[in-house]
Order: structure tokens, then sequence, then C-alpha cells
């Protein structure tokens, strides 16, 4: 079976200006929504008080709000979770009392309705956790990025290292315009998730560029461009059956997870998607943009000191 | 060519070994278990286990097997909420006063491995909070307050000292972070400068006098503050040792974290409410004078000032008394704190013992307040509440002191408990709480396994198909990789949490990306006309470089998580790490061991089952422009697949 019976390398660079306008209207459009609708940070980053509460009989949401504002707490979020029966309610942070005290007392009253009520979970993060968890996600990510631009940079060369970074940085941006726009939840799971598809994705770029420069050292009548489009050509199956893959296994978590990996899995499925995306259109485009030439990836032969006493030093064929 | 030498295969053989019999001890799983040790002489004996197992039978939980392992009395159970039951049923019976607990009962869980397994040190995964249910708390010791309560004390001796030497000050308290004094003349100053600095080497005198010639500011030296700093969180991490003790759980973990945080994880507890309350609480007694001059009665009645070195507290009765500031006591001098009846009233009261230091000064004290009262003062949160002021009836040697007030049996038992555990050196709040009910538990386990499983058969059913035999290889590889993982994992007892299951899945997800490199790879080069056994090898050889670089990016990104996250992430970049170490092992060693056991001996080798070779007709390949695609035609051109053929063809030219 061969899904990619392909007879000619497929011209991909000649539509790069198309695929990287498309890119960049997407970025922009994720910067857009991210600054006008900002993430829907979880209690991890902002702090309050997260409970699941479970009921052995379909959960009466109108019910729990009116029994939570009796409380003092109208802000509270509460939302189905999983299926019927759970819940889900959020308190952000009262000032002058702690969160101890918070989830007792709202489990009272919870408990006061209706007595059938079950605390399955509770998370309390002070303000100051949440901010400290925040910066340590920022650390988390310059630290990805620069380590990824300094590897690339001594693997291949800097043009490359700039191009793959870049695109896949599109990439993670493009994936938090998702979560900003849906106003999905953003908790420290999806931003790990963030950042090993960043991983991956950047890998997905590496298998291009390898190629790129074996075929460099293979077809020396070729110019940039065709090399570029060989390059991808030859991958690109190995670039589908891999995503394939690693997208079955993002989708059985989505289905199979529960709510606590769903957005995980989400985050997962539309980064790896995007990743394709960007790594054969955009990584190599960007490449080539910066002009990237053989000489970057081949050293030149290199200026061994000629032997005085060999009779052919400098013979050139 | 394609031959592994002998010792490559040994390594395969013993990697395999020792990775099924770590990984072997999850299979076996873990049983819902209840423990039972001894505190406070409670005896742990074979009579003890029968004993218990009459409770569980008059209470109908049936155990699914009982033992006693020399140290704990453990009962197993097929579930959490028997496990419950069998815990609370335990706990009443063996603990018939609640006050004076024999035994600790606890639950836990408890590996079902064979005897064998364990000899060899081979546990299940160690399952996080989010796995097993129970509490994870993070608390910050209020530091400033320690250093506080510090030159409090020390205000006070050094009061109690210049009042022998007959020094006189206006003023000698605390202020913010100094102490502060003011003298009435200068050989008082010398006084008290000279017993600062013999008495007290903690302090550090302030060059400048900060109000007046006879005045006096000092604070504590830096090394002081951060050795009362480093003090502060070790009797906070002693003290809720104790504590936790006292609330029946099996493996508590309590670890510093930085400079003044300590991490609390009570796995099993379900009463959370109590516990927050015991660790949130903060106790400590301070004893006092009360002052019942007439001047303080007229403040108290709200007509006149209140002098100067006194201090209002609310007592349990809803009243209110003056206290002096000077702390003739604090729980620093206390060795132990008992709940018992008063032997007059029958009352609930709580029992002291105090130090040598203390019992001298209370013996001081109370010689020469004979019909003064004393107040012993709670102080909870910054906030004091006098517990009982009690009448000095004579002079009490020895430093065993009674507290009797409107106590309830339970707060008796409370007081005594926080008493007893020592009194906190500095406050602790909160600032991180994370509760997991046991079903929430269990469902995630079942959930992550579920993922994990389903994503791996659709990837084996591809990958069979596509790539045939070398697809069913790449499998097995994956495979392994799977069960390395889970044996790392189980030998480093690492914590596995539901990010960490969904980063076993991402992880095979992506190692299959390796076996597929070199799948492809192998498809290539036989497509351009290499022969098998040369097609296999170079496959390998050439997939390797690209499958190196592409790991290391992803390494970066779990290294990252790793060094910057914390708690569940931590245990995501954990897995992660590991899956992809594991996956260059199996993808590439492994894998490759496999195919050259089966095809590297084959010496006429003519073809290899790797999925269908799919080549664009000759006929496409004519000659013809030089359009860039027909360089690449040529050199995709079919050609038979037995005669070796050079790797590389040269587009054909002709020339009209």
């Amino acid at each position: 079976m061969e899904f990619f019976r392909i007879k000619r390398d497929i011209p991909f660079m000649r539509n790069a200006l198309t695929f990287n306008v498309v890119s960049a209207v997407l970025f922009v459009a994720a910067v857009f929504f991210l600054f006008t609708r900002g993430l829907n940070l979880s209690i991890e980053f902002t702090g309050g008080t997260v409970m699941e509460v479970g009921y052995s009989q379909g959960a009466n949401i109108d019910g729990i709000r009116a029994t939570l504002s009796k409380l003092g707490y109208a802000d509270a979020q509460v939302q189905a979770y999983g299926n019927a029966n759970d819940v889900v309610i959020r308190l952000p942070l009262h000032k002058g009392e702690t969160s101890s005290e918070q989830s007792t007392k709202v489990m009272a009253g919870l408990l006061a309705a209706d007595p059938q009520a079950q605390q399955r979970r509770t998370e309390f993060v002070g303000p100051q956790v949440g901010s400290e968890l925040a910066t340590d996600g920022l650390k988390a990510l310059a630290l990805v990025i620069f380590g990824i631009v300094a590897y690339l940079a001594v693997r291949f060369e800097w043009k490359f290292s700039v191009a793959a970074i870049l695109a896949n940085l599109h990439d993670v941006i493009i994936v938090l315009g998702f979560f900003a726009l849906f106003q999905w939840e953003f908790s420290l799971p999806v931003l790990a998730a963030v950042l090993a598809v960043l991983g991956y994705s950047v890998n997905e770029s590496v298998v291009i560029f390898d190629r790129v420069r074996e075929n460099f050292r293979k077809y020396r009548k070729y110019t940039t461009v065709q090399v570029i489009d060989s390059a991808i050509t030859n991958t690109i199956s190995r670039t589908v059956i891999t995503h394939g893959s690693t997208l079955a296994m993002a989708f059985s978590m989505f289905f199979f997870g529960g709510p606590a990996l769903h957005y995980f899995a989400l985050a997962l499925i539309i980064g790896i998607s995007m990743s394709i995306y960007s790594s054969v259109f955009v990584a190599a485009a960007l490449a080539m943009w910066f002009g990237v030439k053989r000489e970057d990836l081949i050293k030149p032969g290199g200026n061994k000191p000629s032997d005085r006493n060999d009779p052919n030093a400098g013979a050139v064929v | 060519m394609n031959r592994y030498p002998w010792w490559k295969y040994l390594i395969m053989v013993v990697v395999l070994v020792v990775g099924v019999v770590y990984a072997l001890p999850n299979l076996y799983g873990e049983s819902p278990s209840v423990q039972i040790s001894s505190t406070n002489g409670g005896k742990v004996d074979n009579a003890l286990l029968l004993k218990g197992e009459q409770i569980l039978d008059a209470a109908n939980l049936k155990p699914d097997s009982a033992d006693f392992n020399g140290a704990t009395v453990n009962y197993r159970f097929s579930n959490t909420s028997v496990q419950l039951k069998a815990r609370d049923v335990l706990a009443k019976a063996l603990n018939p006063n609640a006050d004076d607990p024999r035994y600790v009962v606890a639950v836990n869980l408890l590996s079902r491995s064979p005897a064998w397994l364990t000899a060899l040190g081979a546990h299940p995964m160690y399952l996080g909070l989010d796995l097993r249910g129970g509490v994870h708390f993070l608390l910050q010791v209020d530091m400033q307050a320690a250093v506080h309560k510090k030159l409090d004390s020390i205000s006070g001796e050094l009061r109690r000292d210049l009042r022998d030497k007959d020094a006189r000050y206006t003023k000698l308290e605390r202020v913010g972070d100094t102490l502060q004094g003011v003298f009435v003349d200068a050989s008082a100053l010398n006084t008290a400068k000279e017993l600062i600095t013999r008495q007290h080497p903690d302090l550090q005198l302030a060059p400048q006098a900060p109000a007046g010639p006879y005045s006096l500011s000092a604070s504590l030296t830096p090394a002081a503050v951060s050795q009362e700093e480093d003090y502060a969180i070790k009797q906070n991490i002693q003290t809720l040792h104790n504590r936790i003790n006292e609330l029946g759980v099996a493996e508590p973990i309590i670890q510093q974290q930085g400079r003044d945080r300590v991490v609390v994880e009570l796995p099993g507890i379900q009463d959370v409410a109590r516990a927050k309350d015991i660790l949130g609480r903060t106790a400590s007694l301070e004893v006092r004078m009360v002052d019942d001059s007439a001047a303080a009665q007229a403040a108290l009645a709200g007509q006149g000032p209140l002098p100067a070195g006194d201090q209002i507290f609310p007592d349990r009765d809803g009243g209110k008394l003056v206290v002096k500031r000077d702390v003739l006591l604090t729980g620093d001098n206390l060795t132990d704190a008992q709940p018992g009846f008063d032997q007059q009233t029958n009352e609930p009261a709580v029992f002291l013992t105090l130090d040598s230091k203390g019992s001298r000064i209370f013996q001081q004290v109370t010689r020469e307040n004979v019909g003064k009262r004393t107040a012993m003062i709670l102080f909870d949160r910054g906030r004091g509440e006098i517990i009982t002021a009690p009448v000095i009836r004579s002079e009490i040697a020895g430093g065993r002191v009674q507290i009797s007030g409107h106590m309830t049996v339970q707060e008796a038992n409370d007081t005594a408990l926080l008493l007893r555990a020592g009194a906190l050196a500095a406050p602790m709040n909160i600032i991180e709480e994370r509760t997991v009910g046991p079903s929430l538990g269990q469902q995630n386990i079942s959930q992550g396994f579920h993922s994990v499983t389903w994503g791996f058969v659709a990837i084996v059913i591809f990958m069979s198909i596509y790539y045939m035999f070398f697809g069913v290889v790449s499998s097995i590889g994956l495979a392994v990789n799977l069960l390395l993982l889970v044996a790392v994992l189980s030998m480093l007892q690492a914590t596995l949490t539901l990010p960490g299951i969904a980063a076993m899945a991402l992880a095979l997800g992506m190692a299959i990306d390796s076996n597929v490199l070199i799948n492809e790879r192998i498809r290539e080069e036989l497509r351009n006309g290499a022969s098998p056994q040369n097609a296999i090898f170079h496959g390998y050889e050439r997939a390797w470089a690209t499958i190196f670089d592409s790991n290391v990016t992803t390494l970066i990104a779990g290294v990252a998580l790793l060094i910057f996250g914390s708690g569940a992430i931590r245990g995501f970049a954990v897995v992660h790490v590991l899956g992809i170490l594991t996956s260059m092992f199996s993808a590439v060693f492994f894998s490759r061991g496999i195919i050259n056991l089966w095809y590297g001996r084959k010496r006429r080798l003519h073809s290899i089952s790797i999925g269908q070779i799919w080549k664009p007709q000759a006929a496409e390949a004519t000659a013809g422009a030089l359009s860039s695609g027909a360089a690449s035609d040529a050199v995709k051109a079919g050609k038979p697949l037995d005669a070796p053929t050079p790797r590389t063809t040269k587009p054909r030219r002709k020339v009209h």
C-alpha cells in the first residue's frame, strides 16, 4: 500500500507567497483575538477556587447558582462538567477570606440545599502562587525558544534556525488564538501541551531541513528552489503518516480522556495540525527568502594547507 | 551486513527481561488497604490482627486479606468505599477514647505484587494525588512573625534582667523589626548595653541613638535572622509531622519548598475540613500577668487611657481583660500538653508541662504573685484569646500547670493536640490547595489508560497494514517502548499524574515517527534500485541522524518544562523526557535488532515485506525538455529490483 504516488517533485515553493500570506493572516487574526478577547485563564494563573461537585441525579445548575449567590458568591461560575451529574464551580478570590473558608462554606451551603452533593475535587490557588505559575510558564517558553534556536543554529545554520522558530512560534500563537476565540479554558496542562507541540513542530522542520542538506549534496545542479521542493516532496509521506499517528493518539485522548484531558487534547490536535502547515509550507519558504544557499549547509572543501612535498598539491580535476 | 554482534542481542534480551520484571508490579496493581500502627503504647501484634478481623466481621466487612508484617497490621479490600467504611469502623473500635488514641488507623494503597518482586525492589508506579485521591497543600511560613516573636521574647527577658539590676527605663519594647529602649540615665543605658552584648549575642546595637542621649535601638543580626527563619521552617515541619500522624495518614509527604514554603500531601484523606483546620491553625501560648490595678479597670470600663505596658485581650466568654505586655512564658517553654479532666470539677482540662527554664520562671512568678491572676493567651493567627485567667493560689514548682476553662472535650482535645505537637514558631498560611476524591482518582486512571490503549491500537493496525512486516516490527518496538517507560517510571518511583499518562500517549505518538522515518527511507532506497540488504542498511544509517536531531528538539521542550514546572506539569515533563529517551532506544536499536535477526542472515535476499514499493512508470521519464521536473523524474525512473544499480542516475539528455 502506498498512499503517496508522487511522480514528480511538487513545486511547493512556487506558491510560497500564497502560503505565507495565509499564515500571516491567520497569525494576525490570532493576535487580534488574543488582545481583544484574551485567554480564559484557569485559576492556576489567576488564583481562586475551583470545586467539582457531583450529584447522583442530575445537577440543577440554576439552583446551585441561587444557593451560591445567597452565600455571597454572585460572581461564581457554574458549569456542567463531563456529564449531567457533575458541575464545576469557579470562585474568584475574595479579599479577606482564605480558600479553606471559601470551599468549606460553599460545600456546606450546597449540602444544605441537596444532601446528595459529593465533593469530588477542590483546587485553590493563592494569588501569589498563581502569578508565580504564570511567570514560570513564560520562563519555560523562553527557555524552549532559546534552546531550539541555539541547537538549530549549531546543527544547521542560523537562517534555518530563525526560519524554523518563526514558523513554529506562529503555530503556538495560532493555537492560543483559537483558545482566545472560543474562550476555552487555558490551564497549566494546556500550556504544557503547547510547549510539547512547539518541540514537536520544530522536529518536523528539522526533518525537512535535514533532507534539504542531503539534497544539496546529492543534486549538485539543482537550484535552491528545486532542492527545497524535492526535499519536501521526499518527506511528505513521512510527514503525513507521523502526524496522522500522533493525531490518532490526540483524538484518542480527546474522546476517552474525559473532561480533565479535554482541552489538553484539543490544544494538541490544533497544534499538530497547524504544525504540518507551518513546517512544510512556511518554514522552508522563510528559509528560502532568507537566502539559504548550498554553501550554508555544506562547508566548502576546507583550506587544507597543501603539503609542499606532494607533487599533486593543488591539482584540481 | 545486517548483522548484530551477539553482545547487542544480549543487551536486548537483558533490557527486555529487566523491563518486564520492573513493569510487572503495575499489572498486579495495588489494593486499597487499612494500616494499623501503634502510637502512644498500643500494641501491634497477631492478637491485634485477630481482634481487627473480629471487629470487621461484626460490621459485615470482609477484607480480601489480612496480614501482620512485624510493624503494621494490614487489611486489604477490593474497593475504596469498603476501605473507608472499614477504616471508620476500626478507628472507632480500637480508639474508643478519641482523646487518647492508641493506634493510628490509616488508609493506604498497598502493592499486590508477590514477595519475590518486592524483594527485587520492584514496585508499582507511584500514583500522584489526582490518581489516588487525597489532599495537597502548599503552606507558607510567616517568617516575619517568627522574627518578631524572637524579639519579643528577648525584650521580655531584658526587662526582667534590667529590673533585677535596678536599671530604669521609660520604654523598652519591639517596634517593627527593632527593639527600642529609652533609659533614665547613662548608667541604666550602659547596663542595658552590657546586658545585650554579653547575654544576647543575637542582637546587634544600632550605631546611633534613635531618640535622645539615653536611648538605644537593637535588631537581630542577619545570621540570627536566617537562623530563626531556618528554625521556624524546620520546627513547623516537625510540628506538621506530629499533627499529621494524629490525623491517620499512612504515607504523608511533608517537604520544604524554597525558603519559606512547605508542601504537604496527604493521600487518602477524606475529612479535608478537619485536616485544613488542624494544619491551618497556629497555636502559640503566652503566659502573662493580668493587670488588675485601678487604672487598668478604668480603662476596661472605657473611662481612662490604657496604661503603658498593657494590652487588652478578649476571653472566651466574651469579656475582656487587661493584660501586661511582659511575656512570662512562651510555647517554647512547653514540653508537653495533654487533655484530661480537672480532678475536682471533672471538667475537661489541658495539662501542661514546662521545661526547666519555664518551671523556674513560673515558680518565681507564682511565688511573687499569689492572689493575682495570670492569663494564658492562645494566639491564633496573630489574634490572641485568653483561654483562662486562673488565680494563682500558691507557688507552683515543678513546672506542672493546668489550664481549665469553659472547654468542651473536643476543644480541650484540639487545644492539647495543637500545643502538644509543639508551639509553632511562626504561623503558616495555606496558599495552594488541591483535593481529589478517591472516585475521581479511579476515574482518572481508567480514562488515561483508555486513551493510551486505543491510540496505541489504532497506530499498530495502521502500521501493520501499511508497512507489513516492518510495520509489525515497528509496533513491537512501540510496545517495548511503553514497557520500558513503565519500567523506568516504576524503578525511579517518579510520581505519575494524569498529565503524565497523557505524556505517555503523546510519547508513543511521537515515537512512531522514528520508525516511519526508517521505513520510508528503506522504501525509498528500494525505489531507487538498491538491493534489499543495502536498502535496510542504508535506511537505518541515514535515518539515525534525522531521528537524533528531531528528538533533541522535543527533548529541549521537555527539559524546559521539567525545570520550570511544578506539581502535575512536572509529572508530565518527567514522562515526556523519559518517553523520548526510551523511544530512541526501542525504535532504533531494538527494532533494528529484530530486523537483523529476521533478514540479516539471508544471503540472497530478494524482497522484504515493507509494503508496496511504488515506482512511477519508466515511460514517463522520457528525454526531452530540460524542465525542472525532468531531473527528478529520471532519478525516480524504474529499474529492475535485483540488479544492483548505482544510486544516482545522471539526467538523460538527448540532443536533437
